[in-house]
């Protein structure tokens, strides 16, 4: 059952074409244009260069080149004692990687899809989250989790749930989740390099999108530090926290708000745990309105917490009541039209940001 | 050459070793069989530490008597396990076992040490001194020490929540287990982890584990990795039969012999998954035969010296050939945890039918005094020096102190990045994460 649903997320992998790729080429003149995918894997690569503890694990990393083509190549360069293909068996597996972490070595354990995860949350929460402190820093667990999370396209309610908010409320994992191509390559370096377990959100729809990437983001030192946000356009008026897919879809909604005299500034979260709360909060400081965006759901999101951080520390700078766009409270639908509705699209965050900015009046008032 | 004399009278200068740091390692003689010509300086330290408690008043005949050299005798002895071993897919290794005097005492003394920690743990658990969970080993303590006895310390082992006497049996100090159950400082985890998670990491001791089933998993990650780093040595991963139906142990077991990986499954069946018998819970509780694939051993668990067999024949098989399955016949006479009076699921007959018949320690009791290689006050004196030792420990722990508030946000990470952390009021209590 899950090799035909995995089936079917293979075939829409390669149907990515890069229509960006000729427009992004315009804008940059001398920047180098890699894929997401090619991020991550040449990134991966990188790191197994330089650090022989480093090994990967996971279904299909190594003769298939990895489900989505993240891992190609690996596991010729690097031989089958270092790239290892795992049966369906992610609790075992999961656990494994855990224990040759306690030992010293330096997994990276991939899930086909963090739906998968589930199954081996114990070990990643139980096993590895919480030994550090539990053996009062003894057994450091250097492990990182990666995979695609969150929705992809047409593929049901068991393969489409964000993890986001349920792994970042745990102290003791580190939770990211790249955007763009530098994101991806500078985030997962520095991932494979903490000393601690790091849960790597990764989104299937980007795999196969291009990027402009200057000379320092190819280094192979380069590393973005965790826990710091970037702001991917500046603004005035209205703060739009974002972080993987909805970060493209937030700077096109910002695109749209400028024409009409709104400057939204764009912040791309990087890091969900840890949150970085001071450069959120000080965006609100500036703009004084908040809209979070998330693809995950909304009851005890992503967003929640950043909306109890802003009220925290700036209530007083706050012009509006902070907006909410997240993926429908409801299981994710297969019908197409349905699909659209249960995830966010620009023009909900433009309407959102225009609520914020007292643009506009809601449609349903709250009963 | 020093006399016996002056080794007495050598053995009373004070403080030659604090008193804190009791711990089975001062008696561990070398690994895996004892080498037979001990260095006269470890023949000292020995008849130093075994009269550092009680001697210092007796009369000097008495001393004299103690300090015959029982203890440091390894001249070979054989000797046969209690039952055959039970093979599944394997031969089984000889019932017929090498030991000596020296190796058979440490054996007694820290299985009498063992035991009188764990019965020692119920009455502080009792006076509220101990919170939460505890669950004692007394009655299994052949399966640590015999198990210890058959590794090195570059062997790994890694169990579930029972694991006071694991720990010890890996160099652990009973201030440190002590400590640890009380909350305090000098406890092993600093008294954050409580007694489900003693960890000993220079022993390769990996906890110290409190989801069942889980440390499987973890156990063959270790064998992994020390197959990756090609450290020829193996994982010794411990569970119970209660933890043997769990699916993460197939999905474990199947990846090690796929990949060949050092690991060695140690089932300790106690016969009792907490209240549920283990009939009522496995299909087929023959649980050296449930790999299937993968060969097994069915031990006596409650013969230290079977299970020293057992654990040697099984480093060297999973070395070469992968993993392999022991399943330890042992029993706990404590319920499964404090919590249990551990008499509603089964009789007191039967608890105290195996006290008589099977206790670890009264078999080797019983050999040595059989063999003539102590008297039995000399055993005696064993055990209270044991007593003493763990009283003393006790009362240390006792004295410790609780770890400072601060230590509430020390550890979250390795690596803590300046990050911020909250006590439950936030807006009172925050810290940064080093």
């Amino acid at each position: 059952m899950l090799a035909i649903a995995r089936q079917r997320i293979l075939g829409q992998s390669f149907q990515k074409i890069r229509p960006a790729v000729s427009v992004l080429r315009s804008y940059s003149s001398a920047a180098k244009q890699i894929t997401v995918r090619e991020a991550l894997n040449s990134a991966l690569d990188e790191e197994m260069s330089a650090d022989p503890k480093v090994f990967l694990m996971g279904e299909e990393v190594g003769e298939y080149q990895g489900a989505y083509k993240i891992t190609k190549g690996l596991l010729e360069k690097y031989g089958p004692e270092r790239v290892l293909d795992t049966p369906i068996t992610e609790a075992g597996f999961t656990g494994i990687g855990v224990g040759a972490a306690y030992y010293g070595l330096k997994p990276v354990v991939e899930f086909m899809t963090f739906n998968f995860s589930m199954q081996a949350i114990d070990h990643i929460i139980n096993s590895a989250a919480k030994s550090n402190y539990m053996s009062a820093g003894q057994i450091s667990v250097p492990i990182v989790f990666r995979g695609p999370n969150g929705a992809a396209a047409g593929v049901g309610a068991q393969h489409s749930q964000c993890y986001a908010s349920w792994y970042a409320s745990c102290p003791g994992l580190k939770v990211l989740s790249p955007y763009n191509s530098e994101d991806a390559r500078g985030l997962l370096k520095a991932a494979i390099r903490d000393p601690d377990p790091v849960v790597f959100l990764e989104n299937e729809l980007l795999y196969g999108e291009s990027f402009p990437v200057s000379d320092e983001v190819l280094d192979s030192s380069f590393c973005i530090p965790i826990g710091k946000a970037k702001i991917e356009r500046e603004g005035k008026d209205v703060t739009i926290t974002a972080f993987s897919k909805m970060v493209g879809y937030a700077l096109k909604a910002a695109e749209i708000l400028e024409k009409d005299g709104i400057y939204a500034e764009v912040i791309n979260l990087r890091s969900i745990r840890p949150l970085d709360r001071s450069t959120i909060n000080a965006s609100v400081r500036k703009t004084n309105r908040l809209v979070t965006v998330e693809e995950g759901f909304p009851q005890h999101g992503v967003g929640a917490e950043i909306c109890a951080s802003v009220v925290e520390e700036s209530f007083a700078y706050l012009d509006a009541p902070v907006e909410r766009i997240a993926g429908a409270d409801v299981p994710m639908p297969y019908a197409a039209n349905l699909e659209r509705m249960a995830v966010p699209q620009i023009e909900d965050i433009v309407r959102a940001a225009r609520r914020a900015c007292y643009r506009s009046v809601p449609l349903a008032a709250a009963a | 050459m020093p006399t016996l004399l002056s080794a007495w009278f050598n053995s009373h200068q004070p403080n030659l070793h604090p008193p804190s740091f009791y711990s089975l390692s001062l008696f561990r003689s070398s690994h895996p069989p004892p080498s037979p010509n001990p260095t006269l300086a470890m023949a000292l330290s020995r008849f130093a530490s075994s009269s550092r408690s009680g001697s210092l008043l007796k009369p000097l005949s008495s001393a004299i008597s103690l300090r015959r050299p029982i203890s440091t005798d390894t001249t070979p002895i054989t000797l046969e396990t209690s039952v055959p071993f039970t093979a599944h897919q394997c031969e089984a290794p000889s019932r017929t076992v090498q030991t000596s005097a020296n190796e058979l005492l440490t054996f007694f003394r820290d299985m009498a040490l063992m035991r009188r920690m764990e019965i020692a743990a119920d009455s502080l658990y009792k006076a509220k001194l101990i919170r939460g969970f505890c669950h004692l080993y007394d009655g299994q303590e052949a399966v640590a020490v015999g198990m210890e006895a058959a590794l090195t310390k570059k062997d790994c082992i890694i169990t579930a929540y029972r694991d006071h006497c694991t720990f010890m049996a890996r160099g652990g100090t009973l201030l440190e287990v002590f400590a640890e159950l009380m909350g305090r400082q000098a406890g092993c985890s600093r008294g954050k982890g409580g007694s489900m998670h003693f960890y000993k990491k220079d022993s390769n001791f990996y906890g110290g584990h409190g989801i069942v089933g889980a440390q499987v998993p973890l156990g063959c990650g270790l064998a992994f990795a020390q197959k990756y780093s090609k450290d020829e040595a193996v994982t010794f991963a411990l569970y119970g039969d209660g933890a043997a139906n769990q699916g993460q142990l197939f999905e474990a077991l199947n990846i090690s012999a796929l990949w060949d990986l050092p690991a060695i499954l140690v089932c300790e069946n106690n016969h009792y998954g907490m209240g549920t018998a283990e009939w009522r819970a496995a299909k087929s509780p023959a649980y050296y035969k449930r790999g299937d694939y993968s060969p097994g051993l069915k031990v006596d668990g409650m013969d230290v010296l079977a299970v020293k067999q057992a654990c040697t024949f099984a480093k060297e098989h999973a070395l070469k050939n992968g993993p392999i399955i022991l399943e330890m016949d042992t029993y706990r006479y404590h319920g499964h945890s404090m919590s249990d009076p551990g008499s509603t699921y089964r009789t007191r007959d039967e608890i105290t039918g195996v006290r008589q018949e099977r206790d670890p320690i009264e078999r080797i009791r019983k050999l040595i005094l059989s063999h003539d290689l102590a008297t039995e006050k000399e055993l005696k004196d064993i055990e209270k020096e044991v007593r003493k030792e763990v009283d003393d420990a006790i009362a240390q722990a006792k004295e410790n102190p609780v770890p400072e508030s601060s230590e509430l946000f020390t550890n979250v990470y390795a690596k803590g990045l300046g990050v911020e952390s909250f006590g439950a009021d936030r807006k009172e209590v925050r810290a940064t994460l080093p």
